[in-house]
């Protein structure tokens, strides 16, 4: 199954046969004290060296969420959008829970965009969906309701069947357009939660085979040597069936390990990516050293 | 083994989260005749202020921060019955929960740790607690401050929801609103009307102390 997703000019395939979807998570002003300063004064220019550093890492999609305290975050959504579809040509997921700005940031959007995203409520199916449908877009979905976020993953992978279903029969979005977020929890939280989430990727992948993706970062929260932990549960995620992750994109050891985990299961034919990232970093250390 | 030495021992014991070590410590100390107090606040309380100023300080980890709390509250569950026969009163009772919508709960229950290592009765709500719930437990458990906690610049908007579901059932003017979590700052909590704000789990503690102080200081003075 293959999500496609658009900017003006690139195209972007997410599916179980093509490299790990590398989804840059950085343009959030989440724990960014400072960003969040800027972005109440209206000042986007962070952005630009965001973008610049998640581009530089590999970074295949940009994720970009404006929620922060007491802002318009409609507003700046249609900002952020238009700069960073200037900045650079990748397929951007339009990441909020609020609304208007979600319509707001698809309007804005030119191609087809990822929408981050919905849950079980069907408050919220019915809010979101329709505008996914409208703009012709793609959904993550998270397997959580009101009642709870679920620990077992057979409840969750219920629950993932429950919006795919909402989604493709009463919506008619194409089943290809929908992304299961499997749910990633910190580790420092309950050293049994990853268990859980690699579980619900298996059963996802065996019973409603669609694409996925996740938080990759939640789950090394609270815990030294973070990138450590992202370069291992990631190539553990994509083998249980994982085929894209919002992650940190400027983390070259969390990168490397997932173009490893690529070759390594067989999404990276030849190892061609491998090399040719092999040898453009040779070139650069050359340059490197012949400048000194 | 000495009355400090067990004190000791029982300090080292909750800072490296040996639960069942503190357990047979609390027993042991109770037989040797410490009272619940002692050991409350002359080893449980400064082992867990310990683990709190590591854990400010980056040298502590979320684990080593939930597990020292559990082997504290462990003792807890022996002591609090005979504080409440010896008349040691809690500090204050504290409702705290996770707004609607948010799932985040490691900062609240660092906080609550913190707050139960320094005498308050906590009650944990969990997460994705809807406002009509925090009234319901107002009501029900006449708590001094009730706290909501947010970690997603997106539920946030909750507190000022809290908030006005708490004036509309009356009951604003009875309990010290907190508010906290990751995105929170103080002119956020001041914009939605909450009556305190901290940044972290230990300035969370002080800060519920000096507002109740000043509660109970302005009620006095009233009366």
């Amino acid at each position: 199954m293959h999500t496609v997703l658009k900017s003006a000019s690139k195209e972007v395939v997410i599916g179980h046969d093509q490299p790990f979807c590398i989804i840059g998570e950085r343009i959030n002003p989440t724990g960014r004290k400072l960003f969040q300063e800027q972005l109440r004064k209206g000042d986007l220019s962070r952005v630009d060296i965001d973008v610049a550093d998640q581009l530089a890492g590999g970074a295949m999609a940009l994720d970009v969420n404006m929620g922060a305290p007491l802002v318009d975050e409609a507003g700046l959504m249609v900002q952020a959008v238009k700069l960073v579809q200037g900045l650079c040509d990748l397929p951007l997921c339009i990441d909020s829970s609020v609304i208007e700005a979600l319509d707001a940031g698809l309007r804005t959007y030119e191609g087809k965009a990822l929408v981050n995203s919905v849950t079980a409520e069907d408050e919220r199916l019915d809010a979101i969906l329709p505008l996914v449908k409208a703009h012709g877009a793609a959904i993550i979905a998270l397997p959580n309701d009101e009642e709870e976020i679920p620990e077992e993953p057979a409840r969750r992978l219920e629950l993932a069947r429950k919006i795919v279903e909402v989604a493709t029969g009463t919506y008619g979005i194409p089943v290809e357009d929908i992304l299961i977020d499997p749910l990633a929890m910190p580790i420092g939280a309950d050293t049994s939660l990853v268990n859980r989430t690699l579980e619900t990727i298996h059963l996802v992948r065996e019973e409603l085979g669609v694409n996925m993706t996740l938080g990759a970062s939640n789950v090394s929260f609270g815990m030294p040597e973070r990138h450590v932990l992202g370069a291992c549960f990631l190539p553990m995620a994509m083998q249980a069936g994982l085929t894209s992750a919002i992650m940190d994109a400027r983390s070259p050891e969390i990168v490397r390990a997932v173009k490893a985990a690529d070759l390594l299961l067989d999404h990276d034919p030849w190892g061609a990516n491998w090399i040719a990232e092999h040898r453009k970093r040779e070139a650069e250390n050359k340059r490197e050293a012949e400048k000194r | 083994m000495n009355r400090e030495e067990l004190l000791k021992e029982m300090y080292d014991a909750t800072l490296v989260g040996n639960g069942p070590e503190v357990l047979d410590l609390t027993n042991a100390g109770l037989a040797m005749g410490i009272s619940p107090e002692d050991l409350l606040f002359e080893s449980l309380i400064p082992s867990l202020e310990e683990v709190g100023a590591r854990f400010e300080r980056g040298d502590f980890f979320v684990p080593e921060m939930l597990i020292a709390g559990k082997a504290m509250s462990g003792a807890l569950e022996i002591l609090r019955p005979l504080l409440a026969e010896t008349g040691v009163e809690s500090v204050g009772t504290f409702v705290m929960g996770t707004v609607k919508g948010d799932v985040h709960d490691i900062g609240k229950n660092l906080v609550n740790i913190m707050l139960e290592g320094a005498g308050f009765h906590v009650i944990d709500l969990g997460v994705q607690v809807a406002p009509e719930r925090f009234v319901e437990a107002v009501q029900e458990h006449e708590p001094d401050i009730v706290g909501f906690s947010a970690f997603l610049t997106t539920t946030m908007p909750m507190f000022k929801a809290n908030i006005n579901a708490l004036e509309k059932a009356g009951l604003r003017d009875r309990v010290i609103v907190m508010v906290g979590g990751a995105p929170v700052t103080q002119e956020y909590a001041d914009a939605v009307g909450a009556d305190g704000y901290a940044a972290d789990a230990s300035a969370a503690v002080s800060r519920a102390k000096d507002l109740l102080q000043r509660r109970r200081a302005m009620a006095a003075a009233g009366a």
